[in-house]
């Protein structure tokens, strides 16, 4: 298993190097003047000349990569032209957002969908299998600003005044704020500089653990609520037909058949020896549906009013702001391959037939 | 066949006394009820097996072998159903168990080991723990001890090298040593009975031999009785002591093993003994018996064999298409079900 990983790591560093590679040539290979396009009508020649002076855009393209994989190794992601601010910065405030939206949805995806599947494959072809595939292809065909404006209406403005009103925006309620945990735990850190710690300060139902501020939980898991169900739909249906169709085959395989004839108990059967095979091709899913999250993030957060990455990269890329543009695609692709390794790495835990290769 | 088992009572049946059945098996019915219509996959069965005997079962693919073995521990999945018929175990009626009993019997008492051995082991698990694994749900004890106790089991069915190999992973073992595996999870907790459903037909010729002796030898050591599932008279004539020769879901001849071969009754039987293979060479079709078995969703009315029979051509029978005949017993101890001996003792 160790082999296995250091094997997979070893991989991925290529990989990264091409993500670089590609993110630094998307910027080169944009149509037009970067100065141009990025100043507009403002662009004189002269000002252009200092701006491609500034941005190395007068060195040799190899200089220039040298240069961009070294600021980048060392943290500069350059600056924002339109938020006039270093891009790392942005990074800090908008990526904890995603990353916890992304996270609730596939574990409401997961949670809810795993079972469903199960269920309709255990008892397939009954009333609860029928009804499951059905919402289930319901579910997938929603469309996510529909669910989204739907959810946000009925929970958010219908339901106002009742106990099941929940937060239609916002990560919190005006006036709360949970104390980041690096303040709370005296730890000294420069706000300039607080890249990673920030990072996790900003996750805020994380922060709110660790500093235990409960009521600060509950009102940023409530604000969670709806997005996540929002953006966890698709994945969620997707997760139980997968389940559904894999246990369902599963369950007609041999070793189960001889699970049973060794006086195994029917919820062992189904609950260790056929659900580990069955989960396969359900941890492939899981790691494909996280991709097509991202692209439901972005409509998601419009709705919700959420300003994670979705949000700044639809305002980058509308706005040319390329910075920005260049050092989000980058880190998208680099917790790409990072949420790949951590797949493989699950599915050859659960399938040793893998781990040869 | 024998019908004490009304005297032997509720009490003391596990203490059976040694001559009465250790399994008796009457009339045993298992249909399919598929969209297409009902698959009488075992349709009339019956037989017993003593402690310590090798019971053949023998018939072509599909003539219901597997669901009949699968009946007996209640293994059928949906849509198949048992109808009807008696499946007693030490005096014990195992249609009538709870599932839990039926839970507690499947392994301790009666194990099965498959044709497939590769893919009758759990590919996802070590084969030491899925080996573990029943003796923790029959015996209990201390983990350490039933490790210990898993690799003296792999000792036992001849895997060499057992502390290293149960370790390993079932695709990390060949086709012969999966077959070992399966088999010392089978004899893990002494059954007295064991279910070998084509235990060898995935082998290649020499492994099948030593599996086939393994077989014996366990059989010999531990006074266990065997339920020995094939389609080859020639494994038949080898390992049993006594045979049931079953066709499209029916038993048509049981008789002990020399005297079927010396003289098998059933016209079934007959072309069976005379398509064994000579010299080691493979016969995939019964090529003397010409046709197929029928379609067990819509059986002939008469004897299922009709179609396919000449001895029924040669003698001008007429009833065979019209009744089906009954297990008689026409010599001691050799039962058919076939006009040509029904006829004889009813005129
Ligand atoms: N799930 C099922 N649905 C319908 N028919 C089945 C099913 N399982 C088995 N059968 C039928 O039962 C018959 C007996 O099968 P089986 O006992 O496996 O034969 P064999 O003698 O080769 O072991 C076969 O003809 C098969 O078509
Ligand atoms: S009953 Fe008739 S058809 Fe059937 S096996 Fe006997 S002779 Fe042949
Ligand atoms: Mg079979």
């Amino acid at each position: 298993m160790v082999s296995f990983l250091a094997r997979r790591l070893t991989l991925a560093i290529p990989v990264l190097l091409g993500i670089l590679f590609v993110t630094f040539a998307l910027s080169r290979l944009l149509p037009g003047d970067p100065c141009r396009s990025a100043l507009g009508e403002h662009a004189t020649d002269e000002i252009c000349d200092a701006f491609n002076e500034r941005y190395g855009l007068n060195d040799s393209i190899p200089e220039q990569f040298r240069i961009y994989i070294n600021d980048v190794l060392h943290g500069d992601l350059g600056d924002s032209i339109r938020f006039g601010r270093p891009v790392d910065e942005l990074m800090v405030e908008r990526l904890p957002v995603t990353v916890e939206l992304s996270f609730y949805a596939m574990l409401f995806a997961v949670l809810v969908g795993i079972p469903l599947g199960m269920v309709s494959a255990y008892y397939h072809n009954s009333a609860a299998d029928v009804g499951t595939m059905i919402g289930a292809n319901i579910g997938v065909s929603m469309p996510v600003f529909w669910l989204g404006l739907m959810l946000s209406y009925v929970f958010g403005v219908a339901l106002k005044d009742t106990p099941l009103w929940l937060p239609p925006s916002g990560r919190l309620t005006a006036g709360v704020s949970i104390q980041p945990f690096y303040e709370a735990w005296g730890w000294n850190v420069n706000p300039d500089t607080l890249t990673f710690s920030g990072f996790l300060a900003n996750i805020n139902t994380l922060n709110a653990v660790l500093v235990g501020d409960w009521a600060g939980l509950r009102d940023a898991l409530k604000h969670m609520i709806l997005p996540a169900i929002a953006l966890g739909t698709i994945p969620l249906a997707i997760i139980a037909r997968m389940t559904r169709s894999s246990l369902l085959e599963v369950l007609g395989m041999n070793y189960v058949r001889t699970a049973r004839a060794k006086g195994v108990r029917e919820s062992q059967v189904v609950l260790k020896h056929a659900f580990r095979n069955a989960m396969l091709p359900v941890v492939t899913i899981i790691g494909l549906s996280l991709g097509s999250l991202l692209s439901g993030a972005v409509l998601t957060e419009t709705i919700f009013g959420l300003s994670g990455v979705g949000r700044i990269l639809y305002d980058s890329i509308t706005g040319r702001d390329y910075t920005v543009v260049q050092a989000f695609t980058l880190i998208i692709a680099v917790i790409f391959v990072f949420i790949n390794l951590i797949v493989d790495t699950l599915y050859a835990y659960l399938d040793p037939r893998i781990r040869l290769e | 066949m024998t019908d004490k088992n009304d005297n032997n009572g509720t009490s003391s049946v596990m203490q059976a006394a040694d001559n009465s059945p250790l399994l008796q098996v009457s009339d045993l019915r298992t249909y399919f009820f598929t969209r297409e219509g009902t698959v009488k996959a075992v349709d009339g069965v019956s037989f017993t097996v003593r402690k310590g005997e090798v019971r053949g079962i023998v018939g072509e693919s599909g003539c219901g072998k597997s669901m009949t073995a699968m009946s007996i521990l209640r293994l059928i999945d949906k849509p198949g159903r048992i109808v009807s018929g008696e499946v007693l175990f030490k005096g014990q009626n195992l249609r009538k168990m709870s599932r839990r009993e039926m839970t507690a019997i499947r392994g301790k008492h009666i194990s099965v080991i498959f044709q497939e051995p590769r893919s009758s082991l759990n590919p996802v698990f070590k084969v030491g723990n899925q080996l573990v694994e029943v003796l923790r749900i029959h015996k209990g004890g201390k983990r350490k001890a039933q490790r210990e106790e898993a690799v003296e089991l792999l000792r036992e069915v001849g895997i060499p090298d057992p502390g290293r190999r149960i370790s390993n992973y079932p695709h990390e073992m060949s086709g012969g040593m999966a077959q070992r595996v399966m088999i010392a999870m089978g004899m893990a907790c002494a059954p007295d009975l064991l279910i070998a459903d084509e235990p060898t037909t995935a082998l290649d010729v020499t492994i099948q031999a030593q599996v086939l002796d393994l077989i014996r030898q366990l059989r010999d050591d531990h006074r266990m009785a065997v339920i020995l599932i094939t389609h080859d008279m020639g494994i038949v004539a080898e390992m049993a002591d006594i045979v049931t020769v079953m066709y499209a879901g029916a038993s048509v001849e049981e008789a002990e093993t020399e005297a079927l071969f010396e003289n098998p009754l059933h016209p079934y039987t007959q072309g069976l003994i005379a398509s064994i293979p000579v010299m080691g060479e493979v016969k995939e079709r019964l090529d003397v018996i010409p046709g197929t078995v029928p379609d067990l969703i819509d059986m002939p009315p008469g004897c299922r064999f009709a179609p396919r029979c000449r001895a029924r051509v040669e003698h001008g029978l007429t009833q065979c298409e019209i009744e089906e005949p009954h297990m008689i017993e026409a010599e001691p101890g050799h039962s058919v079900r076939c006009w040509l001996y029904e006829g004889e003792k009813t005129s």
